[in-house]
């Protein structure tokens, strides 16, 4: 069983391999260019966490343009350069940067690397018992990449003619034409992508080698299923963008015509260029990799919920089997529905009807799991502590995203709603009071075992209240204008008369972002204040059951003092006759 | 007559019915799992909150209902699947009205304006030509050609009359646009170097707005065009009025003499841009 015995040696040769403990390093190697999956857990953690502030402020100021539009920017319009609010009015230009780049960076550079890159990093070679990960140096490279992918990205605002502004999607020909921004975009793509597929090869090596002895599959918390069908997703997602990524800058730099059509006139002026190129096989590339995306951004929360869940009802998950196989299942599917954001390219019957039937037949594991994780409430002791009221909160909120998914999957419903705001709303409410309050339900839940504190209670509920309530604010209205055919993507919507009688939810959504962004502020302040002065805790404060709990606070390089040995399944809890109401998976005693 | 609001905007289509009941159906649906999942699980909360004296029970129930569940949820998938969208989609994007009775227009999409081009009494649309657009001639239109002698070139004006099948043949010079006129539930991608088809029927008269849905640049969000249904005497009387003038003269001189200057065609009144 033992797989420690299998790769040639255990956890401890391994950690040996690390050549010395982290304190004998010298800083710039513990806590830089760190080879520790821990401290690189921390890194992608706090860098995300930036992004995605930074991605928020962004949409922050958009929403400015759609509650006011064309009116001077109060208070910080005038800080800006006049290439992008000349007297604080905010220029198309800058507008669709702004979107284009709030996308990129909530997605790629914010959600992906917190979920995958964070909580994956730190938390899968603790729960799985393993010293490290597999390649501490590809660990350490991966991070790296997506820093620079991510400077890219910022330095690209600041170029003449400014950032990428054709939507994160960057259609061609649209994308091919416009400036220098989208060349920067794609290279900074490409580093983003490597450093995805880095962290993928290392994280299936990782929980397939380094398990501890006992962890069996069966054993393994749902969280480490979440990010190994996840780490799959990117594997085999990513590749095909980063083709057509390289596609997209041969037809800008060296003017190739992969995504140029012959014959385009743009401005009076016929295009130079061989033509014979198609538009659409971009959009194939790129939602062959952006709906399993989806499911990137989705299965760690998932995970996530599933953790704390558990630990907060005292109770094992309903259903661990169905839900494994439900996250196997749609890991599977995720690949064959992306032509669903396309039916209204021309697609004929046959091809819009098979992509309906396997887009309605992914929302059935989805269901699944929102069913197993409502009733593993029933039956437990539920404990409200900040994590749980996210964990709790996520439900819901998914429930709503994954329901207004139904009339766009279906393409006679799309037809209306098909690119208006109405689709906005769908899949904010997923990844926004979906994912997110699951990442923040992770960082409340996990933050004693990072720093050896606990975060405030009381801040973390206020930060929790407000939240739920401005999240609803900003999304909920964008439903009610999507069924009135508001168009997204309009820098000034009231240009159309079909957009006018509904202008006041974009006002009433605005407010909502803006609040939403104050109830941010406790929980800034919380985290800070609470590496340093936050309650103190020992290793196990939630009383949890995986083995992440069991290590050491904060856990040295190399993580766990001796190998622990596996016994039971993840969800031990309440078990009748046992003296705890939680029973680790590595403690040994047989009551 | 409210044309626009908080809910789905009028629907003067003739087919457009379908997709409102199809939108409401899910939505009713949506409403009862919602609400009925909501009030389980704000009970089981309460129920199950941690309290003196409470306990969590380590055996795990087995619920039957989430499998019928499950089940009645993919049954009604498969019902909104075979029942609505697959024949709802076929009847309006694949198959096609007769093209004789119908009113045939070309759309053609650019940065951003809707160039919209009737083919005129002799119902043949005239050939163009990338190398002849200009902002005088935005479709491109190869005036030297017979049939296209009648055409009627106009920017962002689509006039249809009430009561007839109409069917858009939809092409872009650019970049992709979406042709969309949220009244007539009609939407389709304009992807250059593709032929878009739609079509749709107009039942009630008024003024209406064209939208593009699909981000285009810096313009894309007024990319606005008029649409005009109107009685069917009403329309014939509009086309007449933007037929080319004077229509004789250049069908003489063009048999006359090929290379006769009369065959650059004035714009015709009313192509001037809105």
């Amino acid at each position: 069983m033992s797989k420690n015995a299998v790769n040639g040696h255990g956890p401890a040769a391994a950690h040996d391999s690390h050549g010395s403990h982290g304190h004998d390093l010298p800083f710039w190697q513990k806590y830089i260019f760190s080879q520790d999956h821990k401290i690189i857990g921390m890194q992608y953690g706090l860098t995300a966490l930036l992004f995605l502030l930074f991605g928020f402020g962004l949409v922050m100021l958009m929403r400015w343009q759609f509650a006011y539009p064309g009116q001077p920017v109060p208070f910080i319009g005038g800080l800006f350069s006049d290439d992008t609010m000349p007297g604080g009015v905010m220029l198309p230009e800058f507008f669709y940067q702004l979107g284009a780049m709030h996308g990129t960076i909530m997605v790629f550079l914010g959600i992906v690397p917190l979920a995958v890159g964070a909580f994956g990093n730190y938390v899968v070679p603790l729960q799985i018992g393993a010293p490290d990960m597999a390649f501490p140096k590809l660990n350490m490279m991966s991070y790296w990449l997506y820093f620079i992918g991510g400077c890219v990205m910022l330095a690209s605002f600041f170029i003449p003619g400014g950032t990428a502004q054709s939507g994160w999607t960057s259609y061609p020909p649209l994308s091919v034409i416009a400036g220098q921004g989208q060349t920067f975009w794609l290279i900074g793509m490409a580093f983003l992508i490597n450093s995805s597929l880095l962290g993928s090869v290392n994280f299936i090596v990782t929980i397939i080698q380094l398990r501890a002895d006992g962890m069996t599959f069966n054993r393994l918390p749902f969280f480490v299923w979440a990010q190994f069908v996840t780490a799959f997703l990117l594997l085999l997602a990513f590749p095909p963008l980063m083709g057509a990524a390289v596609l997209q800058l041969m037809d800008r730099l060296a003017h190739t015509s992969f995504f140029m059509p012959s014959g385009l006139v743009v401005n009076d002026q016929v295009v130079a260029g061989s033509g014979g190129g198609n538009p659409v096989l971009w959009q194939h590339l790129f939602w062959f990799l952006a709906h399993p995306e989806v499911y990137v951004l989705i299965l760690p929360a998932m995970g996530i919920v599933g953790e704390i869940i558990a630990c907060n009802t005292r109770k094992t998950l309903y259903g661990y089997k169905a839900l494994v196989d439900s996250v196997i299942f749609i890991g599977f599917m995720s690949f064959i529905v992306w032509a669903h954001h396309m039916f209204l390219t021309g697609m004929g019957t046959k091809m819009s009807a098979f992509f309906q039937v396997t887009t309605m037949i992914i929302s059935i594991p989805s269901v699944i799991i929102l069913t197993a994780l409502v009733l593993s409430l029933w039956g437990g002791s539920i404990r409200f502590n900040t994590p749980m009221l996210f964990a709790v909160a996520f439900l819901p909120m998914f429930g709503i995203g994954g329901l207004t998914g139904l009339p766009l999957g279906l393409n006679a419903s799309d037809i209306h709603l098909h690119d208006t705001n109405y689709v906005i709303g769908h899949f904010h409410y997923v990844v926004a009071p979906g994912t997110i309050f699951a990442l923040f339900a992770g960082i409340y839940h996990w933050f004693p075992k990072m720093t050896g504190r606990k975060m405030s209670e009381v801040l973390g509920k206020i930060h929790f209240t407000f939240s739920l309530i401005f999240m609803n604010g900003v999304f909920m209205p964008m439903f009610i204008q999507g069924m009135a055919g508001v168009l997204r993507r309009m820098y000034d919507p009231t240009q159309y008369a079909h957009a006018v009688p509904t202008q006041p939810l974009s006002v009433f959504s605005s407010v909502s972002a803006w609040c939403l962004g104050l109830a941010q502020i406790p929980f800034i302040f919380n985290f800070f204040y609470s590496i340093f002065f936050g309650k103190k805790v020992e290793e196990n404060p939630w009383h949890a059951t995986t083995l992440e709990w069991t290590a050491p606070t904060p856990p040295p390089h190399g993580n766990f003092a001796v190998a622990p040995q596996v016994y039971r399944g993840p969800y031990e809890y309440s078990t009748p006759n046992h003296k705890n109401d939680f029973w680790p998976q590595s403690m040994r005693e047989t009551n | 007559m409210q044309k626009y609001g908080w809910g789905l905007p009028i629907d003067i289509s003739a087919n457009g019915w379908q997709i409102d009941q199809l939108i409401i159906i899910i939505h009713v649906f949506m409403a009862i799992l919602f609400v009925g999942w909501f009030c389980f699980f704000a009970y089981t909360l309460i129920r199950f909150r941690q309290r003196s004296g409470h306990k969590a029970s380590h055996h795990v129930g087995h619920f039957k209902l989430p499998a019928y569940l499950e089940v009645g949820v993919a049954l009604f998938e498969v019902v909104l699947l075979l029942g609505f969208s697959f024949p709802i989609w076929s009847q309006q994007k694949v198959v096609k009205p007769d093209e004789k009775d119908a009113v045939r227009v070309r759309v053609v999409a650019q940065q951003f304006a809707w160039n919209v081009h009737y083919p005129g009494v002799d119902g043949k649309f005239g050939k163009t030509d990338p190398a002849l657009m200009s902002s005088s001639n935005p479709l491109g239109l190869d005036r030297t050609d017979p049939s296209a002698l009648d055409d009627i070139s106009i920017t962002n004006q689509l006039h249809v009359p009430t009561g007839r099948n109409v069917i858009v043949y939809l092409s872009s010079k650019d970049v992709i646009h979406s042709f969309t006129i949220p009244v007539m539930r009609v939407k389709q991608d304009a992807i250059p170097g593709h032929a878009g088809e739609l079509w749709f029927q107009a039942k009630d008269a008024g003024d209406f707005e064209i939208a593009c849905a699909q981000l285009c640049g810096l313009g894309h969000y007024r990319m606005r065009g008029f649409f005009i249904s109107e009685s069917p005497e009403k329309f014939e009387a509009w086309l007449k009025a933007q037929a080319p003038k004077p229509p004789a003269v250049p069908k003489v001189a063009a048999q006359a003499a090929p290379a006769a200057p009369a065959t650059p065609a004035p714009v015709p009144s009313g192509a001037a841009h809105v």
